[in-house]
């Protein structure tokens, strides 16, 4: 936003995501995907289940499974708290060492997507964040115990259930005791992996809102999310991907106002919201291991036609054959 | 009628998350219970499914009070509902393949013969292809293996479903295709439901009536649990 002239902290380029199965198959989970962001921005990265998001987001910290490879770029640069730059650290072939040393907590903080799963389930929260305070910042040892409850109180985490274990956490509580121990690293990129799953609407709006400020004080905000709503409260720009790749970048006001969405894929995730005409898209995203040789989104499309053979390129953003078409936003107006 | 009459339930008796709360939901109704994290709409979901063993109060189920929890339900109160969670993944066994997940409540009830038949209706119906039937949870997405909870919830052709936000962890267009399942099967067979959740737009969407649960819950609003900030 109001920091667009700043170089960017993250800057990915064509990255692409392949699981090598037995048998020799392939699984396809993202597919050339670019996008940057700058300091102070957020981008939220929207889909449906299974299409590539959270892989996405393991690529960039480097917490993808064995037997996945990677191409492409994504740089991490960024400015240390005290605004001196960061050194350049290309990700994607980044050491296990480099990554665990000086990239994870400290350059870039992962709000995970189960914190049920996440949280060590034999310690309670204050003594997990007390170690995260201990191993990611310069607090002296008498100050622990403050700092842990200063962390907790950034991410609405109630002081009174800080000696709980994670299994006596509600999910909600559970999501927050995560989302604070993803802030205490102050790191210039934060990645949100659904950090609003499980959440009611107002812990939702608080939650985002805390992140929202995280952005807004120069951190760049990466936000995974299957909440339309929550994207559009917070995000600055909104990626939406299928099938693994990235088939709309547009601004969030453009996307959730005016104009409106112009993929057809994105339109149709708009228009299965409660709030407008809670109609499905129809069919299923296709297998990220048998991908159509074109356009993956055309089966279920219904402007698809014979162009639709062929994988289309981004153009200003919108991955589609068909875009712009009158038709396109005029059939569908009408439900929103 | 399913009834819930004056519970009180929680894991402490000393310290109850559910207090003295009242709540019906007709044959054929939808019922949307509306409350934020951590107020114990999720319990009292458990016990509406004899799922929890209350501390205190009863569940009638068409006129019949419910003479035990769990496995001491008798099976033809059990099987008269079905239960989808929030999360598919602690709600399904990791080993089981989605075909013998769908068909287990089948196993349970004794009723084996009946799977291929209902596997071949409910399949296509919650929108999963036959490819991914030999799959294990592990290897399909959360949204897949949601659809696959919904369709081992309704395999029973239950008399009351009971959905704990069970569209928490989807996406809109999943959300939307599951609700559709839910009502159509409604539709069909006169099922009452109870929809637990937070999202006020979806519930009032979806449901005939939704009850918040601050209006449900007088006496837990003196302890206010779900108000921690």
């Amino acid at each position: 936003m109001s920091t667009a002239e700043a170089p960017p902290v993250l800057s990915v380029q064509g990255l692409s995501v392949r699981f090598r199965m037995r048998g020799g198959r392939h699984v396809a989970a993202v597919t050339d995907a670019s996008f940057a962001l700058a300091p102070g921005e957020c981008l939220a990265l929207v889909g449906e289940s299974g299409c590539g998001k959270s892989v996405l987001a393991s690529a960039l910290l480097g917490l993808l499974p064995g037997n996945a490879r990677t191409a492409g770029s994504a740089r991490l640069a960024g400015t240390a708290p005290d605004g001196a730059p960061l050194p350049s650290v290309e990700l994607l072939t980044a050491t296990e060492g480099e990554l665990a040393r000086s990239v994870r907590g400290r350059r870039a903080g992962l709000v995970p997507q189960s914190p049920a799963a996440h949280l060590t389930p034999v310690r309670t929260v204050r003594a997990q964040l007390e170690e995260t305070v201990r191993e990611l910042t310069d607090v002296p040892r008498h100050e622990l115990r403050s700092a842990a409850e200063g962390a907790a109180e950034r991410a609405a985490f109630p002081a009174d259930h800080l000696d709980r274990y994670p299994h006596q956490l509600s999910g909600g509580l559970a999501q927050r005791a995560a989302t604070a121990l993803a802030l205490v690293g102050e790191a210039p990129l934060l990645i949100a992996d659904e950090p609003t799953t499980g959440l009611d609407r107002d812990l939702v709006d608080r939650t985002v809102d805390e992140l929202r400020r995280h952005a807004d004080d120069g951190r760049a905000l990466l936000m995974i999310t299957h909440d339309l709503a929550a994207a559009e409260r917070i995000a600055d720009r909104v990626a939406v991907m299928y099938a693994g790749r990235i088939v709309e970048l547009a601004d969030a006001a453009d996307f959730f106002g005016t104009p409106g969405p112009q993929h057809p894929y994105a339109r149709g995730l708009l228009n299965a919201l409660p709030e407008r005409a809670f109609t499905p898209i129809p069919g299923q995203p296709p297998e990220l291991g048998a991908l159509p040789e074109g356009c993956a989104f055309a089966v279920r499309c219904p402007h698809a036609t014979a162009a639709c053979d062929v994988v289309p390129e981004p153009v200003d953003g919108v991955a589609c054959h068909h875009v712009p078409v009158g038709a396109l936003a005029t059939g569908e107006a009408a439900d929103a | 009628m399913l009834d819930l009459m004056d519970i009180t339930a929680g894991y402490d008796r000393a310290r109850p998350v559910v207090r003295g709360v009242s709540l019906s939901v007709a044959p054929g109704e939808a019922v949307g219970l509306l409350g934020p994290s951590g107020c114990g709409k999720s319990t009292l979901a458990k016990v509406a499914a004899l799922l929890h063993r209350p501390d205190r109060g009863s569940v009638v189920v068409d006129g019949r009070a419910a003479p035990g929890w769990r496995h001491r339900a008798p099976r033809e109160l059990r099987t008269a509902f079905g239960v989808v969670f929030q999360q598919p993944r602690l709600a399904a066994d990791p080993r089981l393949r989605l075909a013998d997940l769908i068909a287990e409540p089948l196993r349970a009830a004794g009723r084996r013969g009946e799977a291929a038949e209902r596997l071949a209706e409910l399949v296509p119906r919650v929108g999963l292809g036959p490819e991914l039937l030999g799959r294990r949870p592990h290897e399909v997405s959360d949204g897949q293996l949601q659809r696959a909870c919904l369709a081992r919830a309704l395999v029973l052709r239950p008399r009351w479903l009971i959905c704990d936000e069970m569209t928490a962890m989807l996406d809109a267009s999943t959300t939307a295709a599951l609700v559709a399942v839910v009502e159509e099967y409604r539709a069909e067979s006169g099922a009452g439901l109870l929809a637990v959740g937070h999202d006020r737009v979806l519930l009032e969407r979806w449901c005939d009536r939704t009850v918040r649960w601050e209006a449900l819950a007088q006496h837990a609003s003196s302890r206010p649990r779900a108000a921690v900030r």
